[in-house]
């Protein structure tokens, strides 16, 4: 919970990790891979604030004591969902896998929702692992990383049609939220690795499952903006949205959250830190702080201390079936400066 | 004799197709040299390991091509350094092999597709660059609707928006009207103004946040400065 000025925000961290990306597990051969990984996360911990950057040996691998610390003692991270990535190609152990958050998970009950994940190339395997990770773990979304290198193949969409098994598996198995995140190898390679057409696709025929686009479709926010406009199940989530350009450009930082709220609207945007990348600390003050910076800005809808709470936590928390104190909680609906997408009214009867 | 310059001057005409602004000014190019019997020697950087193959292949075919077509050059060698992909391209990229080919496997055609993707998305992007100001100085979206090309003053902003339509094969003369769809360049019709402006301030704002990304990246990457880089036009 963060306090600032009478008001109390729930926070919900909607995008950590707990990996391990030192180079005792760096899968041999494939050395070049894992260390270009970390050290382009490590680059990106860069665009946050200097007093806020770690050494690239403490940032290979995060420690249990660190993290609750960064996260629930100073972050005012409430509740923390773990997205998985495993990249077993590259890490003898994952990078970051279901197995290794479940270690916390199963430590400090209530502190954090664990996700796990799925590749459809792991075929009827990966199902029973999926079916077996919801019984054991009561997992109620995942992360998928359509980048994913495995024996060659450079990723996969969510159009394919084992993918559909999966995502319909997810239906049976009660997994409401799916998080969808594009890196930028894919299969073809010539064509657009951001592309999101397919997760366009996979949330028209999925009606029942909600859609969060991590990143908010960063390097694409403009199609995933579009995309969301039009299918009432799509989410932005603002990890690295927050990270990369509040502190490091403030100007964009504003527009993007401009066209987010226009176009998505501020009921369907969630909170995430990316944590280890960035810490949930000087965001969640940031956000609380944020408003934009001048009159040139005067044609985006309006943010409101609703609007923050919503972001920072309340959103995510009804994804995700989270209790949220009654005192942290927005007063009923219809409540003052609680706004809908003003995109969406301003649009109707428009064909898009 | 041909001098560094000329050739640095080819390379600006070399852009990132997805940020739409050139590899110079972004901080792309490490270093630049050309020996006395005309080879002409670039190294060009990035501002991660895993930035996409295609575009990456994209700006080291276009260098190579540029630099190639320096009066004086009689070789020409692009190197880029410190990709996950950094074989393949320079090696397909220096035999004039195609994409396709130079990724066994792993593609199924040409780039040609996806660079026209993106310079409609640039053509969106400097049509905002164009109409902003105009809004912002008081232009109702219908007035803007019977504007021609010719009639907003001139400046390099306009000139980018005429030169992406061109490249599209789309309407670019001074006659012809200031807002047209990026796919067959008809005129956007007063109704679908306010979407089409609006869209085209978002894909602008999303083209520059990523270069803001992809700089902010490179000089974490990199202490140097690259040949020919500029301030971030904000």
């Amino acid at each position: 919970m963060y306090e600032k000025d009478g008001e109390k925000y729930f926070v919900v961290d909607t995008h950590m990790h707990y990996w391990n990306a030192a180079p005792d597990n760096w899968v041999e051969g494939a050395e070049q891979y894992a260390k270009g990984w970390i050290e382009c996360f490590h680059a990106y911990m860069g665009l946050g604030p200097p007093a806020t950057h770690w050494s690239l040996e403490k940032f290979y691998k995060i420690d249990e004591a660190t993290l609750m610390k960064d996260v629930f003692e100073d972050g005012y991270v409430d509740v923390g969902i773990f997205q998985p990535t495993d990249l077993t190609e590259w890490y003898k152990d994952g990078f970051n896998t279901t197995e290794q958050d479940a270690i916390l998970f199963e430590k400090y009950p209530g502190k954090f929702i664990l996700n796990t994940r799925w590749d459809p190339r792991d075929g009827e395997d990966g199902l029973k692992t999926l079916r077996h990770n919801v019984e054991r773990w009561g997992c109620k979304g995942v992360k998928l990383y359509t980048a994913e290198w495995r024996q060659g193949s450079r990723g996969w969409k969510l159009t394919d049609p084992e993918a559909y098994k999966y995502l319909e598996a997810c239906q049976e198995l009660g997994i409401k939220n799916i998080h969808a995140h594009k890196g930028p190898t894919i299969w073809p390679l010539d064509k657009d690795a951001f592309d999101m057409t397919d997760v366009d696709h996979a949330a028209t025929d999925f009606p029942g499952l909600n859609f969060i686009v991590e990143h908010s479709g960063i390097p694409r926010i403009d199609d995933f903006c579009y995309m969301a406009t039009q299918e009432p199940n799509v989410y932005a989530g603002l990890s690295v949205v927050v990270g990369a350009l509040m502190h490091a450009r403030p100007r964009f930082f504003a527009r993007c959250m401009g066209e987010l709220l226009f176009w998505v609207g501020e009921d369907k945007m969630t909170f995430g830190s990316d944590y280890s990348i960035w810490e949930p600390k000087w965001q969640v003050e940031g956000f609380v702080d944020w408003d934009y910076p001048s009159e040139e800005f005067s044609d985006y809808p309006r943010v409101t201390t609703a609007t923050k709470k919503k972001i920072l936590g309340l959103n995510a928390a009804k994804l995700y079936d989270i209790e949220v104190p009654v005192e942290l909680q927005l007063p009923g609906p219809g409540a003052p400066g609680v706004l809908g997408a003003v995109g969406v009214e301003e649009r109707s009867g428009t064909k898009v | 004799m041909t001098h560094e310059r000329e050739v640095l001057d080819a390379l600006g005409t070399v852009r990132d197709p997805e940020l739409d602004e050139p590899v110079t000014s972004l901080g792309f190019v490490t270093s630049c040299t050309v020996s006395v019997d005309g080879v002409a020697d670039v190294r060009l950087r990035l501002p991660t390991y895993f930035c996409a193959p295609n575009f990456a292949w994209l700006m080291v075919a276009d260098a190579y091509d540029a630099v190639s077509g320096v009066p004086g050059v009689r070789q020409t060698l692009i190197e880029l350094e410190d990709h996950f992909a950094s074989a393949e391209i320079n090696r397909g990229v220096a035999a004039r092999a195609g994409f396709v080919q130079s990724f066994d496997g792993l593609a199924e055609t040409e780039l040609d597709e996806l660079r026209t993707d993106f310079v409609r998305k640039a053509m969106l992007a400097a049509t905002d660059r164009v109409c902003r100001p105009l809004l912002a100085a008081g232009r109702t979206p219908d007035e803007l609707a019977v504007l021609t090309l010719g009639d907003v003053p001139q400046s390099p902003d306009r000139e980018r928006l005429r030169a992406r339509r061109a490249e599209l094969g789309l309407p670019a003369g001074d006659d012809t009207p200031l807002l047209v769809d990026p796919l067959r360049g008809e005129a956007v019709g007063v109704q679908a103004l306010p979407l089409h402006l609006r869209r085209a301030r978002l894909t602008g704002i999303g083209m520059q946040a990523n270069a803001s990304v992809c700089r902010g990246m490179l000089r974490e990457r990199y202490a140097t400065i690259g040949v020919g880089e500029e301030e971030e036009d904000r």
